[in-house]
């Protein structure tokens, strides 16, 4: 279970949120939805520990994340923004060099799959990814969620760039995923097309 | 966390950079091209005379090796921090100082060896004796190394500071002052028959120094970076 208890964050001179608690169950999905620049991502670095809060605390299963330090690491799975993909590697090796640095390493087959599940096809595994679209490149990043077996996800903005077929090729992975008692933590603009016992939101005011 | 899953991403992330060393073969071969283009114009605008050239020839070589790394040090940590990469390293299960010196070692396999292993061709150009020459190379290979552990920390700490190549050279220059002492003074001590033990075992400590603080000074500072 991830909670955070009365944390807030500033960025600067502004107060992004303040006194914020909130509680993630297994098998559900958070969304966090706001404004652009109401802190969504703030938020979502502070859960993944690459940002402390300025004030409060971050519990996984009621311990605090910067004191549990690698041991949080072995249970997340964070896809930020960036997409962490190096324009000179194809997106096999792209894929396969950020599990095996995440420490849940796959086997060349493994990650082929993968890139085919969110509908990559199989001469573009082996293309440099710089000729890749920005849609393309996000489902590289992407594909690592068909390799995790880590409970908890956070993903900043999932959905961005993608067409609508690859958003519910995700949305089904995501629901797959809190279906086995995962969590998940989603910064987003959509709708995520979860049943609702699965979901809960959270507005950011700005 | 165990040693073995350690270990496999540490080899991961040197291969990696190797892998995207080779697909850009350019940016490696500029520090080596550099170096020897450096090392070269001395003997052209000092003259011909062999014995200034032998007096200033070690002390040049060391200068060039150590302005050579300083120039690929923008590259260590700046293409992660902007493509997203060093977010994902700084959140595995390992400690970030162990992944700090891969990263540092796949950098000094690229800039440091080539260095390392020309050096004795452009020792002849100084006229250095076959003696002089290995003193060259061994001190080269204590040193290069931590050339590339201090500079670890300067490239980390100027991440996503404008105009950041030549803040690192002015924060990163002075750490290297000891390290070219005791270098050129390993050749220059050989010269001079009086052997050159003593600088190369304070080269050695040196590299070992840095070895236990330079990857835990710079992952503090990559950690700062991110924030």
């Amino acid at each position: 279970m991830l909670q955070a208890v009365g944390l807030s964050c500033r960025r600067g001179e502004r107060r992004l949120f303040s006194d914020l608690n909130v509680k993630v169950e297994p098998g559900t999905l958070l969304a966090v939805v706001g404004e652009n620049g109401s802190g969504k991502t703030s938020l979502l670095r502070i859960f993944s520990s690459l940002l402390p809060p300025e004030e409060g605390s971050v519990l996984w299963d009621g311990q605090d994340i910067h004191q549990l330090k690698e041991l949080y690491a072995g249970q997340l799975t964070y896809l930020g923004h960036l997409n962490g993909i190096k324009d000179d590697l194809t997106p096999l090796e792209n894929l396969m060099s950020a599990t095996s640095l995440a420490g849940e390493p796959c086997s060349n087959n493994g990650a082929k799959e993968a890139l085919e599940a969110i509908g990559l096809k199989r001469p573009i595994h082996h293309l440099p990814s710089k000729v890749l679209s920005q849609g393309q490149k996000r489902r590289v990043t992407l594909a690592r969620l068909w390799l995790s077996t880590r409970p908890l996800w956070l993903l900043d903005e999932p959905f961005t760039s993608l067409d609508a077929a690859s958003t519910g090729v995700v949305t089904q992975r995501l629901l797959a995923h809190v279906q086995r008692g995962g969590l998940a933590v989603l910064v987003t603009h959509q709708e995520v097309a979860l049943p609702a016992e699965r979901l809960q939101h959270l507005r950011l005011a700005g | 966390m165990n040693r073995s899953s350690m270990w496999e991403a540490v080899s991961g992330i040197v291969k990696r950079d190797l892998l995207l060393a080779m697909r850009r073969r350019s940016d490696a071969a500029m520090s080596v091209f550099f170096l020897v283009i450096v090392a070269s114009l001395f003997p052209l605008g000092v003259g011909p005379e062999p014995a200034v050239l032998r007096t200033i020839g070690p002390g040049v070589l060391w200068v060039a090796a150590l302005l050579a790394c300083l120039l690929s040090l923008s590259r260590v940590f700046t293409a992660d921090y902007v493509d997203g990469a060093l977010e994902q390293m700084v959140l595995v299960p390992q400690p970030l100082a162990v992944l700090v010196a891969g990263k540092v070692v796949a950098h000094w396999l690229i800039s440091g060896l080539p260095v390392v292993l020309l050096s004795p061709l452009l020792g002849l150009q100084f006229g250095l004796s076959g003696d002089a020459l290995g003193v060259l190379v061994l001190s080269l290979l204590l040193g290069t190394p931590t050339l590339s552990m201090i500079g670890a920390i300067g490239a980390a700490l100027v991440l996503g500071v404008r105009g950041s190549g030549l803040l690192v050279a002015l924060l990163v220059l002075p750490l290297y002052v000891p390290v070219l002492i005791f270098g050129a003074g390993a050749v220059t001590s050989s010269m001079a028959g009086i052997g050159a033990e003593a600088n190369l075992s304070l080269l050695g400590a040196c590299l070992v120094l840095s070895l236990f603080l330079a990857p835990w000074a710079t992952a503090a500072a990559l950690r700062i970076a991110l924030e």
